[in-house]
């Protein structure tokens, strides 16, 4: 690995997620825990929907859809499996589950197959236009959740235990968090290979200028298509996280108050850069704890940095700390 | 009489009461270059979108290497074998000029649908990549983000690409705009060498150029095909001098 001062910021972050939550555990601090946890969760989000949004260009405010399925997928299985009631019956049986290595695959193929249609439906305009339609999608699923009084409607859907893994205690919050942290490292690594890949070179070029990927012989909309897909599976694996972290799912899930958080987060830490989805959060998460608790405004002053770093800084808090992106190696 | 390789039947495109192509009906033969010039707005651009499939003729037919791809989509007659260069520069312009190019060797060879090996690692699409930016002469700026590459260089680049998809035919819209008197001698002497390799359909303003490299000149104005025929006898064709030629000389 090269050493850029992109890659050392990297670094920096990545070590403090790994020794803040340590610390923690050292001063008996577990609320910082479940704070770290949140972030990284809302990072893995992010992450999910920069592949979309910052290789691919697809402005989604549609993404909480996924976060929502991945979460739902998790809560629905959970109230099968503790209350004993079979999914299905007929043709085979199927009964909930409370194991995460079940659960997981299952939250990134539901978002993925919502992602495509949604994605086949939407990449069909551009613009203004691809934003209203994954906005209208994200309301659909909101109210569709609302009205779904078996599995908890407007009131959500509980789970008592966190669901398990092999050979951790997922009550222990550090463990819990290393293995959320395990996730969103799988996840920038996967991002940083894609984005290099013959895939992601097309991605790329794909978002600048579609004209040119038609006139080599590749079509644009399936490669973006993929590319959707791929970013919807990824934010539905933070869904059913982040309804572990919480031990509850509801519909806010799916409101287009969080697809908005998802994207403020990577506008805050850098739109296309690879730690961007994470520094954002983490600074999110961070104000939302110290101001929210000072004053119910806090909104604005998060409202005020946005504003500031959309003013002074085209990569976001990434692209002014380390400048722009080395295109070339 | 070489083979046609690509061919226009009647094709008649209109913009509301704008007759942009009026029953165009011109051929390429394999190792020629067929120049196309005619004055602003005389649907030259029109005629090269409808050939890339960016426009859809309203009626006529399009024939390429045996097969009408008349309903083809721009992606599938870039495959079949159509290098395509822009009027106006397309290009990824937040990449180099290599990945620009490497994008080409992609589309030509497959493999758009690897998602983890480093692409530019990849040796066999790099040396393709780089040969092509040799015949151009951009080989010393593969690493130049296409942002800070000149005019000049950007027309350069788009010659590379096209040249990368090992194309049966190129179809080239004004290779030459902004070039400047240099830069048009020099690349009057790439695409007079390029023949060989596959005819080209020129469209192109400086006159001197395409008198100079074409086999065959056909004249469009207002849509309509007034001439075609050999440099001589499109130089001396009395409707050409008077509808065209006339007007700047
Ligand atoms: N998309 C369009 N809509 C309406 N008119 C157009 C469009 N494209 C071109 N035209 C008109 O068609 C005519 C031919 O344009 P064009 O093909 O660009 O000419 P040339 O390339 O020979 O200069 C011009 O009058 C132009 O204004
Ligand atoms: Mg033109």
């Amino acid at each position: 690995m090269i050493l850029t001062r992109e890659n050392i910021l990297n670094f920096v972050i990545t070590a403090g997620l790994i020794l803040v939550p340590i610390y923690a555990v050292i001063v008996e601090e577990p609320f910082t825990i479940t704070l770290a946890t949140r972030a990284v969760i809302f990072s893995l989000a992010a992450v999910g929907l920069n592949i979309a949004l910052g290789l691919g260009g697809m402005v989604s405010l549609g993404h909480a859809v996924f976060f929502g399925l991945g979460g739902y997928t998790m809560g629905i299985l959970a109230f099968h499996a503790q209350s004993y009631i079979p999914l299905f019956e007929w043709p085979i049986l199927i009964e909930g589950t409370k194991q995460m290595l079940v659960v997981w695959p299952l939250a990134m193929i539901i978002s993925a197959i919502a992602a495509f249609v949604i994605g086949l439906l939407s990449l069909r305009t551009g613009g203004v236009y691809f934003i209203m339609i994954t906005l209208a999608f994200g309301q659909m699923f909101f109210f569709f959740s609302i009205s779904w009084s078996a599995y908890g409607g407007e009131d959500g859907l509980s789970i008592y235990v966190r669901n398990q893994f092999p050979l951790v205690n997922t009550l222990v919050p550090i463990q819990f968090y290393a293995i959320c942290l395990a996730i969103l490292m799988l996840a920038l690594w996967i991002n940083a290979r894609l984005a290099k890949s013959s895939f992601g070179l097309a991605l790329s070029a794909a978002r600048q200028n579609t004209e040119r990927v038609r006139n080599v012989g590749l079509d644009p909309t399936s490669i973006k298509l993929v590319a959707f897909v791929i970013s919807g599976a990824i934010t539905g694996l933070a869904g059913a996280l982040f309804a572990d972290l919480n031990r509850f799912v509801s519909p806010t899930m799916f409101s287009w108050q969080l697809s908005g958080e998802i994207m403020v987060f990577i506008i805050i830490g850098g739109i296309g850069r690879l730690y961007g989805p994470v520094l954002g959060a983490i600074i999110f998460v961070t104000l939302e704890h110290f101001l929210g608790g000072i004053s119910e405004y806090w909104l604005v002053f998060l409202g005020l940095l946005l504003l500031l770093i959309v003013l002074f800084s085209r990569g976001g808090l990434v692209g002014l700390l380390v400048g722009r992106e080395r295109v070339h190696e | 009489m070489n083979k046609t390789i690509l061919k226009t039947y009647n094709l008649t495109k209109n913009f509301g009461a704008l007759r942009a192509s009026d029953k165009i009906s011109i051929d390429l033969r394999v190792g020629e270059i067929h120049g196309l010039i005619g004055p602003n707005g005389a649907g030259k651009t029109t005629l090269i979108a409808q050939i890339m499939g960016g426009l859809k003729p309203d009626s006529g037919l399009i024939e390429f290497d045996g097969t009408d791809i008349t309903s083809f989509t721009t992606e599938s007659r870039a495959q079949a074998g159509l290098g395509r260069t822009f009027q106006i520069s397309q290009l990824a312009m937040d990449q180099t000029v290599l990945q620009n190019v490497v994008l080409g060797t992609v589309g030509e060879r497959g493999g758009v649908w690897n998602f983890w090996r480093p692409v530019l690692a990849i040796q066999e699409l790099r040396e393709r990549a780089m040969e092509s930016l040799s015949d151009v002469g951009l080989a010393d700026k593969a690493a130049t983000p296409v942002s800070e590459l000149s005019h000049g260089g950007r027309r350069q680049l788009e010659v590379a690409i096209a040249l990368t998809l090992n194309p049966k035919a190129f179809v080239m819209d004004e290779p030459m705009a902004g070039l400047g008197s240099d830069g048009s001698k020099k690349m009057t002497i790439f695409l007079d060498n390029l023949r060989t390799r596959a005819p080209i359909l020129l469209v192109e303003h400086d006159m001197e150029a395409v008198f100079a490299l074409s086999d065959r000149i056909s004249v469009l104005v207002s849509g309509m095909v007034i001439a075609t025929g050999s440099v001589d006898q499109i130089r001396n064709d009395a409707r050409v001098r008077k509808a065209y030629l006339g007007e700047g000389s």
